[in-house]
């Protein structure tokens, strides 16, 4: 791959244990993050987004969750083989992350300006005095109004949108190499979405990071990615530059993914594709792992080899690659 | 942005959890009348001896004299010493064991707690067997027993009380540590490079604290009714004047003199009714359901 990679994911496998036995949740998963760009990961629910984030962290639910094969190089060093301290530094420091909801990610306890200083103070050493003003200007440079005065709230004295911003603070405090934003957008106002995508733009345009976005909303692919990545049952189905991507998806899913989003038409009374949906659900954890297509059993053009083996991931040129062995018909 | 349009009257004088606890302790009326008794009664346990009389085993006048007569507000006992000098000694001792063996089991019991709830694994499942073996000893025989053994002093009577009683606390720090670790901003400070040590005390524990707060204040009640049962028995220091042991000292004439243990008896009824009162009130001010009202 072109640029220089940043993150480096090979052949990962996380295994989750459950009453049903040992499931590959994450199932050979190779991707790359290169530097200063934005990769968005799509899928469903339960499709392994963000058991990859989790992975990536260091953070799989202990102690069902785990490691069990494959390799997250991040700048040349293996984070499957670093010790739990050098994580602990690299968390936080280098590979930072944001949650879904922002109602429930800062602790209640603290003032806002408490919890950013205090990733400050673990990661850069900075003393509580030095720590408290960077804190204030990170709210600034987040968009908090006031900010002088808002580092004194308490989280619940603060909107939805305004504890997002926080979290992005908390996250960029250290100027991470990587922000993991983990549905960020998903508990907001659709208005207040559009706020943290223009933030989001903007500070990695300032500061250079590298965006993991995980997502299923298909417009905040296109608003903040450059390329994306959709995942299925803990595999990748489908990579490649989200222009390439939406015009012309090879895998089914993908297509699945696209079709059921209403489009903008410029002529409103003008007749409209309809909407369409993906039949079926994803399948159960046990099935996971199977050595065939795991789509299948929803695609409209499956053929029998679908059930007999798993479809190889296929490079279709500029990095657009599909896993589906209908693809290259396509 | 509208939205920070929108919020900007928002930003009232930053108030913290505290002062929103404190305004919802003002609203329960029992309570703070509760506080108000027990401040008095710390107060009294405070400037009593150095005011009234330094010594309350001193035999001041005749026994039985009853309350009132002789000049004696609260009259004396069967040796003729002065309750009321008693009863202000005795606020001391007393005050002092509810404090140190509620402070005692508390910080057994968190630590137990805390592990077992945020380690779960073989880690909690032998500090949970542990505390159930606490739990199932009768608690004033096994206390009998300490003191039996080590003596009948101040210390150990309040070490006895301890560890009788720290399961509660163990068993309300795991329940509030099981709930609170699988919460988002557990792991979004996991995230940011937190460790365990520092997400145990510094993350878990301050929001775990309120049930904790509320039973550390009912057990300061039942310690010192735990205090009182043994003084009664005779397994506390006799050198030491607490309520239950002028109860206990007077128990034979409980027919003749019923004032003698009455009034004592109502010190201590008083005392843990105050404290109960204060707990429940805490309890209603930390609850965060009751608060969203």
């Amino acid at each position: 791959m072109g640029a220089a990679a940043t993150l480096e994911v090979s052949n990962l496998r996380v295994e989750l244990t459950t009453r049903d036995g040992i499931s590959p949740v994450i199932d050979d998963l190779s991707f790359s993050l290169r530097a200063g760009e934005t990769l968005a990961l799509v899928g469903e629910s339960g499709c392994g987004k963000s058991m990859t984030a989790l992975a990536v962290m260091g953070l799989l639910p202990h102690p069902v969750g785990r490691i069990a094969g494959g390799s997250i190089f991040f700048d040349g060093e293996d984070l499957v083989a670093a010790s739990d301290r050098r994580l602990r530094d690299i968390r936080g420091n280098d590979i930072s992350m944001i949650f879904q909801e922002p109602m429930t990610s800062l602790n209640p306890v603290y003032t806002v300006g408490e919890q950013i200083a205090e990733v400050l103070r673990r990661h850069q050493g900075l003393g509580r005095r030095a720590a408290w003003e960077h804190a204030i200007e990170l709210l600034n440079a987040v968009g908090i109004p006031d900010p002088a005065a808002r580092v004194d709230s308490y989280p619940h004295q603060m909107s939805g949108g305004q504890r997002q911003r926080v979290m992005i603070a908390i996250a960029l405090a250290c100027k991470p190499k990587i922000l993991i934003a983990d549905e960020p957008t998903t508990a907001l106002d659709v208005t207040v979405q559009a706020q943290i995508f223009d933030l989001l733009r903007n500070l990695q345009r300032e500061t250079g990071t590298t965006i993991l976005l995980i997502t299923h909303d298909m417009g905040a692919v296109c608003e903040l990615a450059e390329r994306m990545m959709v995942m299925y049952a803990g595999r990748k189905v489908e990579e490649g530059g989200v222009d390439a991507v939406i015009a012309a998806p090879r895998h089914p899913y993908t297509k699945g993914l696209i079709d059921c989003v209403p489009h903008m038409i410029d002529n409103p009374t003008a007749a409209r594709p309809p909407l369409v949906e993906i039949p079926g659900i994803v399948p159960p954890l046990r099935d996971f792992g199977a050595g065939r297509c795991l789509f299948a059993a929803r695609c409209a053009e499956r053929v029998a080899r679908c059930a007999e083996a798993r479809p190889e991931d296929v490079d279709f040129g500029a990095g657009h690659r599909a896993a589906c062995w209908q693809a290259g018909a396509a | 942005m509208a939205e920070v349009k929108l919020d900007a009257p928002a930003v009232e004088a930053a108030s913290g959890p505290l002062r929103e606890v404190a305004r919802m302790f003002l609203k329960n009326h029992a309570a703070v009348g509760a506080l108000a008794v027990l401040l008095l009664i710390v107060a009294a346990a405070v400037i009593g001896p150095p005011l009234y009389s330094d010594d309350p085993y001193e035999m001041v006048w005749a026994p039985f004299s009853p309350p009132g007569a002789d000049g004696f507000l609260l009259g004396t006992d069967y040796l003729g010493r002065d309750i009321l000098a008693g009863l202000f000694y005795g606020a001391r001792v007393s005050l002092a064991i509810g404090l140190s063996a509620a402070l005692m089991s508390v910080g057994i019991g968190v630590t137990i707690g805390a592990l077992a709830g945020f380690y779960r694994g073989w880690v909690e499942e032998v500090l949970m067997r542990f505390t159930e073996f606490f739990q199932v000893l009768p608690t004033l025989l096994f206390s009998m027993v300490i003191v039996a053994l080590f003596g009948a002093s101040l210390q150990v009577v309040t070490i006895a009380i301890g560890v009788v009683s720290w399961t509660a606390v163990a068993r309300i720090t795991r329940a509030e540590f099981l709930r609170i670790r699988e919460l988002e901003y557990v792991m979004a400070s996991r995230a940011s490079g937190a460790g365990n040590l520092k997400l145990i005390t510094a993350v878990i524990l301050p929001n775990a604290l309120p049930p904790i707060i509320v039973q550390a204040a009912l057990m300061v009640g039942s310690a010192i009714l735990f205090e009182a049962g043994l003084s009664f028995l005779g397994l506390s220091d006799p050198n030491v004047m607490s309520w239950g042991q002028i109860i206990g000292s007077n128990r034979p004439y409980i027919l003749d003199a019923s004032f003698t243990v009455t009034i004592p008896g109502m010190a201590i009824f008083v005392t843990v009714l105050a404290i109960s009162l204060v707990g429940d009130g805490l309890n209603d001010a930390l609850n965060p359901k009751l608060r969203q009202r």
